[in-house]
């Protein structure tokens, strides 16, 4: 561990007191939101894991009877939607959260408020669609909810499916606006956009993928609920509509989607990798470049997912084509990975190890991808086994891997203490051994035959020693993450401290204490190049060696220990939690209409209170009180654009602002 | 000398290891079980090996260069004891590497292209000389009706080996989206409510190929089965001859199939399902399989069960508990309440219908 200055261990100035829950709640201070994000995502990982669980046990064996083939149909469906809604994005949202704003120097993001609205969003979208368990049933679609069979109207499940991502959407979206405008204004001086943090850029890309996506599947969610509710016809084959149509709509999004469930995790590989090489990122801007041609490109290739509907087979070349150019700048990224490896000074703490397992384990997934793009070998893989091996080591030994190696390497930085190493390397070790011997006999699972998305499957073609062998796989993943849970409950109470630089990093976040102060900057910082932390403490001879520096410049809230910094931060407010807790009343209300009206009545009530309080909320006395909860005086101007932060005191009546 | 033998064995532990792994993988991989896509019985499918296998061979070489990359870097480059802060060279990148390495992908990908895009082609075409099919799926059974013979039969399809079958695929307006998938024969394709799709499919060797559902059609989505019985011209001849006889009504009288064909009508058995020539007509908004020849098939309830007299008495009894529908929604057979004798009597009819 080459810690360079002394720091002392858990910053006292950054551990303000917690203030209770109702800190929390009205909290939007973009880094408490980011620790919600992520132990709730957590929570859905858990729940979606225990959903696979149940998958496994009843396909361990031909023609299982454990679960119901109702029962089955809700598993995989919801398996799939949390782990995609729920899971994945939410914990890039929480290190987007956490980390952008530290990366770019800035002391929160652009909409603090707006970035509150986003995670109780989410939570109302995801306490939505999962209480739907005890009110007529999980919906049972498939995540990807196919017309004519999601219109089917008899039963709400699919209303609840509908509304749910609906609602999710809305927070995405508000989200990327969110760090859209962040990124572009609140850049700390001398942070042009290519001196970001790889991390910063890819959230950039997915802000971008987000904004244009989602309102493509919304539209085609508003068309399904109004098949099912009010009699519309758009996928209704008998009156000309097009079962096809949602097909269209959903992977309009759908696509972008998995870049967007991949790319954050590539972000922190890029910047884990080259910490524990001691070497910058190789090609960083192809790196950047690649990621973004990843993103356009990822709009061109929908239909991929369509090869079997008979598009025809003009269109089929076509998308077959668009899909192979995707490997390009996919292969560049992985190339440049391991470029920047070679001749590094290489160790493997725990996030290393996750990173490395992400670059091998995600190119195992492209070159599967790159066979499905290959379109009449695709008519035998669509709808099987192998189309789930082919996301599953993109989605899981990439993006959670990626996760995971984010949470090791961060996780000292956001709790002031470090995960446990020895853990750290078991839960890798099983979740690299368990995940491969679930996913990799999947790919001879679907070539030999076996369709997805089928609750049990006959004996005698040959499918039963790979299914077996699949899960027990799955049951050692399962202790992986019981293995990290431990870790991670333990270290949060006596892990080893982290100070401010443990990993001797080069990005801005590294600067900060740990966990960082309320204002994450005592001073902001003025940055000279990319990872413009090494810099100022190696410089470079013209050998391009690193030469220490004479310097300590970490930021003095990491070194000051009393607190003196006084900063203006965004104030709490009830409004987000209130918004969002009206939006979640009007979808219950539309389930149940007409008995429902008065139920939407009463959500659309609170959210018109909520958003004339927004709207009207007095900056200097937030939530309508004179001191308002917390004793900060907010203000929402850019706080990124003060060069110098020791602010004289008499402006803040309380130190360290905001909570 | 046995001594570094065994140990030079032991070394090679790991090599050994993932060698057995392999030829276990292999030979499951290609063995001719009857829903398997690396066993192709047909042209078309053979083609998708082909192109496929081609297609793995690059990914493996690339696969093992990658991995390969990533191991020796690993290990070349880690840290040894002592050298914590061993510095090293800053290198940002190196654009001819850049260059080269996004060129040579492309290339490979460029020639896979070609095939691909040829294949694509080839396989659309219609085929002169076919027989026609025209494919129906429902929530949860086959449909096939053989356009030029005039023969309706479910879930079990008989073709002639070494022709082109060109089947028509659809769905009823208000069903919902399968795909009909012989993987032995050939790729997949889906079934959409109002749309026609069209796929080839053959058969280069007599024998039965099986298949099934395979894009998610509801509750019972994975019990929506299919089988192709593949015969020589002449055997082909004679099932369709077989096919288009009349239907083997038992005379009036007291026997059991007698008693059977009155309750079939009685029961109303003849609303849903069909037999040629009487006054079963069947379809209607909850269609049922053509019974007309039931008794010539080896399966029913959507390819699901052995057509053996204790299946068929469960089935009877009551079809949701053996197989999961929803009748009150049009979708699969109800119960129709019947007592055991009814059930005998039934049996007995529907097992004549050969």
């Amino acid at each position: 561990m080459a810690t360079i200055v002394e720091t002392p261990p858990v910053s006292p100035a950054a551990a303000e007191p917690k203030g209770g829950l109702w800190a929390w709640v009205t909290s939007v201070d973009h880094k408490k939101i980011g620790i919600m994000y992520g132990i709730a995502a957590i929570v859905f990982f858990v729940i979606g894991g225990i959903e696979a669980l149940f998958i496994r046990l009843q396909l361990a064996v031909p023609d299982g009877t454990l679960v119901s083939e109702d029962a089955f149909n809700q598993l995989f469906t919801m398996h799939g939607t949390t782990m995609v809604f729920l899971f994945v994005m939410p914990i890039a949202a929480a290190f987007g959260n956490y980390f952008v704003p530290i990366m770019i120097g800035a002391r929160d993001v652009a909409f603090p408020r707006l970035n509150a609205l986003s995670f109780w969003l989410f939570i109302s979208g995801g306490v939505f669609i999962s209480s739907s368990f005890f009110l007529g049933g999980l919906p049972d679609g498939a995540w990807v909810g196919y017309s004519p069979l999601s219109a089917q109207p008899e039963v709400i499940r699919m209303d609840f499916w509908v509304l749910g991502l609906a609602i999710l959407g809305v927070a995405s979206l508000l989200g990327a606006v969110n760090f859209i405008t962040t990124i572009f204004t609140m850049r700390a001086p001398g942070m042009t956009l290519f001196r970001m943090p790889v991390f910063a850029w890819m959230q950039l890309v997915v802000a971008f993928l987000l904004a244009f996506s989602l309102p493509l599947v919304t539209v085609g969610l508003f068309q399904v609920l109004f098949d099912r509710n009010f009699g519309t016809l758009f996928y209704d084959a008998a009156s000309g509509g097009d079962p096809i149509l949602w097909q269209h709509l959903f992977w309009l999004f759908g696509h972008p989607e998995v870049y967007i469930l991949i790319l954050p995790a590539m972000g922190i590989v890029s910047e884990v990798l080259p910490t524990f090489s001691r070497k910058p990122l190789f090609g960083y801007q192809f790196v950047v470049f690649a990621g973004a041609a990843i993103g356009f490109l990822g709009f061109g290739v929908w239909a991929h997912h369509m090869f079997t509907a008979g598009l025809g087979p003009v269109a089929e070349t076509a998308f077959g084509l668009m899909t192979m150019t995707i490997a390009v700048p996919t292969g560049i990224k992985i190339f440049n990975w391991v470029g920047t490896m070679w001749g590094g000074n290489i160790s493997f703490p725990t996030p290393m190890l996750f990173a490395i397992g992400f670059v091998a384990m995600f190119t195992i997934g492209g070159l599967s991808g790159v066979t499905h793009s290959i379109v009449p070998a695709d008519t035998q893989q669509h709808d099987s086994y192998y189309v789930v091996a082919h996301f599953h080591y993109v989605l899981f030994g990439g993006a959670v891997f990626g996760i995971f190696s984010g949470v090791y390497y961060w996780f000292g930085k956001v709790f002031g203490r470090q995960l446990n190493e020895r853990i750290g390397k078991l839960h890798f070790w099983l979740m690299l051994i368990g995940f491969n011997l679930t996913f990799a006999p999947m790919h001879i699972l679907g070539l030999n035959g076996m369709p997805r998305r089928i609750a049990t499957y006959g004996d005698g073609l040959g499918w039963n020693y790979w299914n077996f062998v699949a899960t027990v796989g799955s049951f050692v993943i399962a202790l992986s993450i019981l293995v990290f849970l431990i870790n991670a409950i333990r270290s949060y109470r006596k892990g080893e401290p982290a100070g401010a630089d443990p990993w001797d990093g080069r990005t801005l976040e590294w600067t900060t204490s740990s966990p960082p102060a309320n204002y994450n900057f005592a001073e902001v910082p003025i940055v000279e190049a990319v990872d413009d932390f090494w810099y100022k403490k190696y410089g470079e001879d013209e050998d391009h060696m690193p030469v220490r520096l004479d310097t300590n410049p970490l930021d003095p809230s990491a070194l000051d220990d009393d607190g003196e910094f006084h900063v203006h931060l965004p104030s709490p407010s009830y409004f987000p939690i209130l918004l969002a807790l009206g939006i979640v009343t009007v979808a219950y209300g539309f389930l149940w209409i007409p008995v429902g009206f008065a139920v939407m009545a009463l959500g659309l009530g609170i959210m018109l209170w909520a958003i004339f309080g927004w709207a009207l909320e007095d900056i200097d006395h937030p939530m309508g009180g004179d001191d308002g909860q917390g004793g900060g005086h907010g203000d929402d101007d850019d706080p990124g654009s003060e060069v110098s932060e020791q602010v004289p005191a008499g402006i803040g009546a309380g130190s360290g602002g905001g909570e | 000398m046995k001594a570094g033998l065994t140990s030079k064995l032991r070394r090679r532990r790991p090599v050994l290891a993932g060698l057995a792994l392999l030829v276990l993988v292999l030979s499951a991989c290609s063995e001719d079980l009857p829903q398997n896509s690396l066993a192709p019985a047909s042209e078309r499918a053979q083609n998708i090996q082909d192109l496929f296998v081609l297609t793995m061979i690059i990914a493996t070489v690339v696969f093992v260069l990658v991995q390969g990359a990533i191991i020796y870097t690993a290990i070349k480059f880690r840290r040894k004891k002592g050298e914590e802060d061993r510095p090293v060279k800053q290198i940002h990148g190196n654009t001819k590497l850049e260059i080269a390495w996004t060129i040579a992908p492309a290339l490979i990908l460029a020639g896979l292209a070609v095939p691909t895009v040829q294949t694509i082609f080839e396989n659309a075409e219609k085929p002169a000389n076919a027989l026609e099919i025209t494919v129906t799926g429902h929530q949860w059974w086959w449909e096939y009706e053989y356009t030029d013979l005039g023969i309706v039969t479910a879930n079990e399809m008989h073709i002639p080996v070494g022709q082109d079958v060109f089947l028509t695929l659809q769905a009823d307006d208000t069903d919902v989206i399968h795909s009909f998938w012989v993987p032995r024969l050939s790729g997949k394709r889906d079934v959409v409510p109002g749309h026609i799709n069209t796929l080839t499919i053959s058969a280069d060797e007599t024998g039965l190929f099986l298949g099934q559902c395979a894009e998610f059609c509801g509750l019972s989505h994975a019990n929506m089965r299919l089988r192709v019985q593949a015969h020589e011209p002449a055997d082909f001849d004679a099932w369709a001859a077989g096919q288009l006889a009349a239907a083997n009504i038992p005379a009036e009288g007291d026997s059991q199939a007698a008693e059977g064909w009155e309750l079939f009508i009685s029961k109303g058995c003849s609303a849903c399902h069909t037999v040629n020539g009487t006054e079963a007509v069947g379809g209607g908004i909850n269609p049922g399989p053509d019974l007309t020849h039931f008794a010539q098939r080896d399966t029913f309830a959507g390819a699901l069960f052995d057509r053996t007299e204790e299946n068929l008495r469960s089935w009877l009894a009551n079809p949701s508990e053996m197989k999961a529908m929803e009748p009150d929604l049009n979708r699969g057979m109800p119960n129709l309440g019947l007592s055991d004798e009814e059930i005998t009597a039934l049996v007995a009819f529907i097992q004549g219908l050969s």
